[in-house]
């Protein structure tokens, strides 16, 4: 079964060989940046290309866009931003004005420079370094969360749950926690609450307990904390045996089990935002079941099959120039299997979704509150 | 009030390790005149052994904590203890009496290589180590509340204060004590009158890095995540404390390792931690120009 699978698309390579430039004119053709090969990232790559490829059968299964057929073809970066440059400059020289991807952030940041200077749109489903939005390139597009977009989520929640409680913000310098933590002050502020006390700390280092001091003495509930688990794992483990049972509140940096470990019992309770779970979406399901028959699909086969939909409706209304089809995608609402997406003017999601995860014995899940 | 003490206390315990580590670095120079720029890794490699150890006895089922603790000590003691010696049998000793340069060059070699052997050996990631030691005891009250300490505070302040004691008399009243002050006052008068100086400078070494391990059990007690650059900036600021309380002053030592500790923890609670470590070297920069002998030193005649 496979093999004659295999056999059947070998054929249709020959024959989209042999048929060539006509064939090419006639399709709309997308390249999908990831990495095909090159070690255990590999396997997300697979994912993505999974989500694509499922997407693109089920557009072309209903006739394509406006009856022509999309096609599909990888461009390998294998996460490396070097590779991804080699892969954008041929994805160029094919003349193809579509990208889905890259996978990795690197990878993104360093082809949309090519994309950018060729004219090439392109959508990426997982690349959440703010920086690939940020240099002002028109034609990039980014279907998921950034890391600092985390931060409102979580300001959000606070303001939401912990309104007359006594707020603290603290990060620790760096551009993934000094986001998330920037974002998170901007919500509360809009909510009229003032944090009493706003503070950073240096990354790296193992003694915080002045921080908890200061904590303990502002009598904070609720921290925001904007970092990874290797710091938050330490203030959380200094603060319960100072005896403050201050709550805190991370992003997905605080998603590792390291944390546990460190922190201990101590670390129960503490929240932190990270991505909503595709699989169990209604929406989802009638792809879900596709999806399963090419393995078991995570999130980014799910946000890769998304970025798909969204990419062929903009070109069906659009056309074929990337920058009408830029324009499109910043105007209008796309409904995907994931959720209903929007662009913002730098081409990042707006509102992506996020749910709030509350550690507990040792692992993590949806948060009660 | 309420936060000073709280603070004073965080800055006590810091001092306390910082002041450990700072012992090893101060006798050393007193007895060869040379700063042990691997020291800082002995105290890490310390921590290490007590790491090992201590998961080691929780998987044979030792329950009780203070027992553990107390192998743990010693074993990592003594463990630590034979790199020290090993370090300063191979790096140090055949450098005797060869220019002062080569053994400062050959303590950086160390250092590097004690790092990156415990960064192969154990991986580069954080190891990490639950709570041991939790409770706070009530120690009065202030402005109408409560001031509690930690338990494994208390636990690092007493342990450090009773070394430091059994320490000071060992070096003022054995004779090995004995010994090793005149090593430090004339290496070749005290070779003439029968002391075996490179025993000596041998068990100086262990001696230091005995210090350093109970400073890497506790350290990796109470912050329960060690990582093989651990030494790194710890020796930094334990060589900054020996200096501080001027070079070759046991009691010098301690009190710079305290002020370091508490400078360190005072900046960060009034000030801000951004700049806790620029104002712990500034302090030192101006020790230097002013008081170079440090606080508790003696002016060295340069003899001719």
């Amino acid at each position: 079964m496979k093999m004659s699978a295999k056999k059947a698309l070998a054929g249709v390579c020959m024959l989209a060989l042999l048929a060539g430039a006509t064939a090419a004119r006639a399709d709309v053709t997308i390249a999908l940046g990831i990495p095909a090969t090159g070690g255990q990232i590999a396997a997300l790559g697979a994912q993505a290309k999974l989500g694509a490829e499922t997407a693109v059968a089920a557009i072309n299964a209903k006739g394509g866009i406006n009856g022509e057929k999309i096609d599909l073809q990888i461009a390998d970066d294998q996460c490396d931003p070097k590779n991804a440059v080699s892969a954008a400059n041929q994805v160029v020289s094919r003349g193809i004005k579509f990208v889905l991807g890259h996978l990795c952030s690197g990878a993104s940041i360093a082809a949309s420079d090519v994309y950018n200077d060729e004219g090439v749109l392109m959508l990426t489903a997982s690349a959440t370094a703010p920086d690939l939005t940020e240099r002002g390139h028109p034609l990039v597009f980014r279907a998921n969360g950034r890391d600092d977009q985390q931060g409102s989520v979580g300001g959000k929640f606070i303001a939401e749950k912990f309104k007359d409680k006594r707020i603290a913000i603290v990060d620790d310098k760096q551009v993934y926690g000094q986001g998330l933590a920037r974002e998170a002050g901007k919500v509360l502020a809009a909510a009229g609450i003032k944090p009493v006390y706003v503070g950073t700390i240096n990354a790296g280092e193992r003694d915080y307990s002045a921080l908890v001091s200061r904590l303990k003495d502002e009598k904070v509930d609720v921290v925001y904390f904007g970092g990874y688990h290797t710091e938050l794992g330490l203030i959380v483990r200094q603060a319960r045996q100072a005896g403050l049972d201050t709550r805190f509140i991370g992003a997905d940096g605080i998603a590792a089990n390291e944390f546990w470990s460190v922190a201990g019992e101590g670390g129960a309770g503490t929240l932190f935002t990270f991505s909503a779970d595709a699989k169990d979406k209604p929406s989802a399901q009638e792809a879900y079941a596709e999806l399963k028959k090419g393995g078991e699909p995570d999130n980014f086969a799910f946000y890769y099959y998304a970025a798909a939909q969204t990419l062929a409706k903009a070109i069906a209304d659009a056309g074929k120039d990337p920058e009408k089809v830029a324009e499109k995608l910043k105007s209008e609402s796309f409904d995907t299997i994931v959720g209903t997406f929007r662009f913002d003017a730098k081409g990042d999601l707006v509102d992506p979704e996020y749910v709030v995860f509350e550690w507990r014995d040792g692992k993590y899940a949806p948060t009660k509150l | 009030m309420a936060y000073f003490v709280d603070q004073f206390v965080n800055g006590l315990t810091l001092g306390a390790v910082y002041g450990l580590i700072a012992i090893g670095y101060t006798m050393v120079y007193g007895i060869i005149g040379m700063i042990n720029f691997a020291h800082g890794e002995l105290f890490m490699i310390g921590a290490f052994i007590s790491l090992i150890v201590l998961l080691l006895l929780a998987q044979l089922g030792v329950a009780s904590v203070p027992v553990a603790i107390l192998i743990t000590l010693v074993l990592s003691a003594a463990f630590t203890a034979l790199w020290g010696y090993v370090v300063e049998r191979i790096a140090y000793r055949p450098l005797r009496g060869a220019m002062r340069l080569a053994p400062l060059i050959s303590a950086i070699g160390m250092s590097i290589l004690l790092q990156s052997f415990v960064q192969l050996v154990q991986g580069a990631g954080q190891k990490s180590l639950a709570p041991m030691i939790t409770g706070r005891v009530v120690v009065g009250e202030l402005d109408g509340q409560p001031v509690e300490i930690a338990v494994v505070r208390i636990v690092i302040i007493a342990v450090t204060l009773v070394l430091m004691t059994a320490f000071s008399l060992f070096v003022a009243r054995t004779s090995f004590g004995r010994a090793q002050r005149a090593c430090e006052q004339d290496q070749k008068m005290a070779k003439l009158l029968g002391i075996n100086v490179d025993r000596v400078i041998s068990l100086t070494f262990v001696s230091g890095a005995v210090l350093a391990a109970v400073a890497g059990l506790l350290y990796t007690v109470y912050y329960g995540s060690i990582d093989f650059f651990i030494g790194f900036l710890a020796g930094l600021k334990a060589f900054t404390a020996a200096v501080l309380g001027g070079i070759g002053s046991l009691p010098g030592a301690m009190l710079g390792g305290l002020l370091i500790g508490l400078i360190e923890v005072f900046w960060a609670g009034y000030a801000t931690a951004e700049y806790k470590d620029v104002a712990v070297f500034a302090i030192l920069v101006l020790v230097l120009l002013f008081r170079p002998t440090g606080l508790l030193g003696r002016a060295v005649v340069e003899k001719v």
